[in-house]
């Protein structure tokens, strides 16, 4: 087991490949441009790989759950039983951050429970698929379970603590108004998923390369250069103050997942606790200034104030008990 | 014949825009191209992922960026549009 953990998802022989290489080409990997260098290539070829398998992978899962489909399939629930579906639904329905407004609609329209679409939304950027799996390689499988599981947790009390509150009134009257249009399901080949699996690493690779390489570098920088003890003083994880600053930073900040896990790992390695690394995580991907200003446009500003403020201190919670459990995960 | 974009701009509303133009002109079809942007109506179409193609208020296309010759495909098929 250990031995095709580290060779498919830790790559191992990558790393061992490049620095045979760069010695091939006389470099000393004592020195520490050199360790820099071997990281960042490293580092890039292996997400890049992950990515584009995983991708591949899951959206060929995914074209099994078009949206269509899981609003039908939701439809049919009620309740926190409803709710805990859509954040389950959420982590293998494909959609883009520019498709969560006319989902959002969509659903309303169809004339399901805010709370249960709110779960949905919450889970959906959050908990993908492609996230365990590099949470796996990045870190360990305990620390992808356990990531899982609060993002879970985060998006179905979410749901409900927004169905409990009757927000469907703060909805723009305009979403709720006309019927659905049925659309008939598109019947796909074998083929035609395929081809919309390739055709979602490639789009995905063209919109996150330059926050992969833009990660690694950063990663790199904290890794090798930025003295550890500089980071512990402003993230250590005796600063009480570490959860609630990461994750301030992280929510106006767009990213993707593949793109900040680099930087994860590299804070983690230089003594910053888990639970802040998370939170950041979690606050980079699930809320961000233009899905704010996209929300705006179907929420009004009561519904809109306590997503943001819930998912806010939801994450917070989380970091602060990923770090207190830190010692059981890795 | 009115042809109508809908997506909220992002980059693969684009990439149909285009294709939908180089398509049509190999087809040798005039058509008032219409991007539509603005969120209430493109929720009329009922559509949940973007982007759409609406070929004379009909949803013809929807959570895909047809390359050329599936536009120009779909603009020869019998039934699906009539020109």
């Amino acid at each position: 087991m250990n031995v095709l953990y580290d060779a498919i998802l830790k790559m191992t022989w990558l790393s061992d490949g490049i620095a045979w290489i760069l010695t091939q080409f006389g470099l000393q990997m004592d020195q520490p441009l050199v360790i820099s260098l071997h990281y960042f290539i490293y580092d890039t070829i292996k997400i890049f790989i992950l990515l584009s398998v995983l991708i591949y992978t899951i959206s060929y899962i995914q074209s099994y759950f078009p949206p269509e489909r899981t609003r039908k399939i939701l439809g049919r629930f009620n309740g926190f039983f409803a709710r805990l579906l859509a954040a389950l639904l959420g982590t293998i329905t494909p959609f883009c951050s520019c498709s969560s407004i006319p989902l959002f609609i969509g659903f309303t329209k169809a004339g399901l429970n805010v709370g249960v679409t709110f779960s949905f939304l919450i889970s959906s950027p959050l908990v993908d698929l492609a996230s365990v799996f590099l949470l796996m390689s990045v870190f360990n499988p305990k620390v992808a379970i356990a990531y899982v599981s609060v993002g879970l947790l985060l998006a179905v009390i979410g749901g409900t603590l927004i169905s409990w509150l009757k927000m469907e009134r703060y909805v723009e009257p305009f979403v709720l108004k006309g019927g659905v249009t049925e659309l008939d399901e598109e019947k796909m080949t074998h083929k035609d998923r395929h081809n919309f699996s390739k055709d979602q690493v490639m789009d995905i690779v063209r919109k996150v390369w330059i926050y992969i390489l833009v990660g690694v570098l950063i990663g790199a920088l904290i890794h090798d250069w930025i003295p550890a003890s500089w980071i512990q003083a402003v993230l250590g994880e005796d600063k009480w103050y570490s959860v609630p600053l990461a994750v301030l930073v992280g929510v106006p900040m767009y990213a993707d997942i593949f793109g900040t896990l680099p930087i994860a790992e590299a804070l983690v390695s230089q003594g910053v606790g888990l639970g802040t690394v998370l939170a950041f995580m979690m606050a980079v991907t699930t809320l961000s200034l233009p899905s704010i200003i996209l929300l705006k446009k179907v929420v009004k500003k009561e519904l809109l104030i306590l997503f943001v403020v819930y998912c806010t201190i939801g994450i917070m919670i989380i970091g602060y008990v990923f770090n207190a459990i830190q010692g059981i995960l890795i | 014949m009115i042809v109508k974009i809908l997506g909220i701009g992002c980059s693969n509303c684009l990439r149909l825009e285009e294709n939908t133009r180089t398509a049509l002109k190999s087809l040798g079809i005039e058509a008032e191209i219409v991007k539509v942007k603005d969120m209430n109506e493109i929720s009329q179409y009922g559509i949940m992922r973007m982007p759409g193609l609406v070929v004379d208020e009909k949803v013809v296309s929807y959570g895909k960026v047809l390359n050329v010759q599936e536009v120009m495909a779909l603009f020869n098929k019998p039934g699906q549009i009539r020109l």
